[in-house]
């Protein structure tokens, strides 16, 4: 098995340890990574509100990288599967605008053919895996209650994800809680998992953030998670780094450890600490 | 089919708290939420309030949520429902808070509608009063609403938004923005710059969208309000009304960092979108510092591909940067 892993700007920089930890867990699972170094920012979900054509031509060429190596392109980030997922799904329905982008990408030597697949790691180890395999390589239990926090973009809007994640009703979804389970953990039902930690208006509306942040936190908590996992790095920025400040802003003290999906997978395999990167967050395990 | 559904009930007239109450009902294969609640009153418990009208999709009364998911009653088949959520149904008005509910599923709607009212939802334009002729424009024109038109402000998309859940009040949402959209985008309408304007401020406008895609997931007419509000984004720097405010530098900052690196430079473009401003971020920054999370300007690594995305940039970008 084979991944051209698309990084994601966050993984390089505030969130070291994301890749880090998948690189580790790959290891394990048998999977060899190809790390598009060419690949350009996905441009985040903000780049589209000033230019939406430039963000689509971007990512479109990022899918072109993984369709060179005839291989599926691989993200760790939600926000960046949406916006190449969703430029995937426009490229392959839309011909006259799939023609207008290939335009562009001719000039540098690209050409969008939608061979490749685009898939959140999350589901891309379910799909190409799976769970009896994974749980193979369990080596240390979590024997802990840990709550998923699926982030927005990974499950929302369906119509873009269906099928790439496997049929996840957004409502209900249960692929983090079936890692959970095979991990020998338990998952944490709780109503905020499925809601928006508010990374995207930190900087304009960073009172808004911190509820959302804090509402999140809070939840899992009263449900008696020990620890939250999310696939998501900007929900992690928000969850751990902004912890504090959310939960002072609600007169709270809370100290919930965070933790990037492939760090949870990485304990369970009995990885140690320092080489998932578990040294780099705020709220320490 | 045997369904339990699970009915929020609350009178605050007589209420401390809302309860639930549990109808086992034997249901139809073809029927919807909407029959199972006519059921549940009309032959078992007439007290029930909840709103009801045309029964076929259009008029948005009879939205409620259905475990978790804001949907129209009349639209929503019970056998979908049971395949999507299991054979307990839970049933709640579109907002739970406690000042909204007038009485069980009953909620009053002010706040949506305000909002709907002060986008002007509605044609601005100077026209014949007596017209000889309909005033057609050519279906590529109609094309440019996106469906916008099809909105029928049931408001399942503003009870959803997180960023109206998250306290933000004063935000339009995304019903109120999808209708701005609707007219921006006609060519008839000689309102667009006002309205863009409107929506150009932060705390109210377009820029407080959390970009959750709630909307997109809920709106039973396929409106997409979210698409509407990035579109509106894009109307706003291409008009030129764009004021400079911390959110238009960011989203302007992410071609800047880009063409300087392939990827982002995460801090450049905080400082870059916040200016001087940035000093709030002085104590999160410190505690990132010290667990390696964040990167010197020498340490910046760079895409491998760097002249293809700046050669990409130069030829694809669709207007110019202010600065």
């Amino acid at each position: 098995m084979k991944y051209a892993l698309y990084t994601g700007c966050t993984a390089k920089e505030s969130t070291p340890e994301l890749l880090k930890s998948t690189l580790e867990v790959a290891k394990v699972l048998g999977i060899e990574i190809e790390i598009l170094e060419e690949a350009s920012c996905c441009g985040a979900s903000h780049l589209q509100d000033f230019d939406e054509f430039l963000a689509y031509v971007l990512n479109a060429r990022n899918i072109c990288l993984a369709e060179k190596r005839g291989l599926k392109l691989v993200t760790l980030c939600n926000t960046c599967q949406l916006m190449l997922e969703n430029t995937k799904r426009k490229l392959d329905s839309d011909e006259e605008f799939r023609e207008k982008v290939n335009e562009k990408l001719k000039e540098v030597g690209y050409e969008y053919k939608g061979t490749s697949k685009v898939q959140h790691f999350l589901y891309a180890i379910l799909e190409d895996i799976g769970l009896e395999e994974i749980s193979k390589h369990v080596k240390k239990p979590l024997n802990s209650k840990v709550a998923p926090f699926y982030g927005c973009h990974i499950i929302r809007p369906s119509k873009t994800h269906d099928g790439d994640n496997l049929n996840e009703n957004p409502y209900k979804p249960d692929a983090i809680e079936s890692l959970i389970k095979v991990l020998l953990g338990v998952p944490v039902d709780y109503e905020s998992k499925i809601k928006c930690c508010g990374f995207h208006v930190d900087l304009q509306n960073t009172e808004l953030s911190e509820n959302l942040t804090a509402n999140a936190l809070l939840d899992a908590n009263e449900n008696g998670a020990e620890m939250i996992v999310t696939p998501c790095p900007l929900c992690h920025l928000n969850l751990d780094v902004k912890q504090k400040a959310a939960a002072k802003k609600v007169n709270k003290n809370l100290k919930m450890p965070v933790l990037h999906l492939p760090q949870l997978l990485g304990l369970a395999f009995g990885i140690d600490k320092e080489k998932l990167g578990l040294n780099h967050h705020i709220i320490p395990l | 089919m045997e369904v339990t559904f699970k009915v929020y009930r609350f009178n605050p007239e007589f209420d401390d708290k809302p309860h639930y109450d549990e109808y086992k009902l034997e249901m139809g294969e073809d029927s919807v939420i909407l029959d199972a609640l006519n059921k549940i009153k009309w032959e078992i418990d007439g007290s029930l309030s909840y709103r009801r009208s045309c029964r076929h999709g259009i008029c948005g009364s009879c939205a409620i949520k259905l475990n978790g998911k804001n949907v129209l009653a009349c639209k929503t088949p019970i056998k979908e429902a049971v395949e999507q959520f299991g054979n307990v149904l839970i049933v709640e008005p579109l907002s739970k808070k406690k000042e909204k509910v007038i009485k069980d599923l009953v909620i009053d709607k002010k706040d949506f509608w305000d909002k709907n009212a002060k986008v002007k939802p509605y044609l601005i334009a100077e026209i014949d009063e007596h017209p000889t002729s309909e005033n057609l424009i050519p279906p590529k024109l109609v094309e440019l609403l996106e469906d916008a038109d099809y909105c029928i402000a049931c408001g399942c998309c503003y009870y959803t938004c997180e960023t109206i859940r998250g306290g933000d009040t004063e935000f339009l949402g995304p019903q109120a923005l999808a209708k701005t959209y609707r007219f921006t985008a006609d060519v008839r309408d000689e309102a667009k710059k006002e309205r863009l304007e409107l929506v150009n401020e932060l705390g109210i406008g377009v820029w407080d969208c959390v970009k959750c895609q709630g909307c997109i997931e809920v709106c039973p007419k396929g409106v997409d309000p979210f698409t509407k509000i990035t579109h509106l984004h894009n109307q706003i720097f291409e008009e030129g009304v764009a004021k400079k405010n911390v959110a238009t530098k960011h989203a302007e900052g992410f071609v800047h960092s880009i063409k300087k690196h392939g990827i982002l430079d995460e801090g450049m473009l905080v400082l870059y979108s916040e200016g001087v401003n940035v000093v709030r971020h002085l104590p999160e920054a410190i505690a990132m510092f010290a667990k390696g999370k964040i990167k010197l300007p020498w340490q910046m690594p760079k895409s491998k591909g760097l002249d293809e995305i700046q050669k990409l940039i130069e030829i694809s970008q669709t207007h110019e940067l202010k600065d």
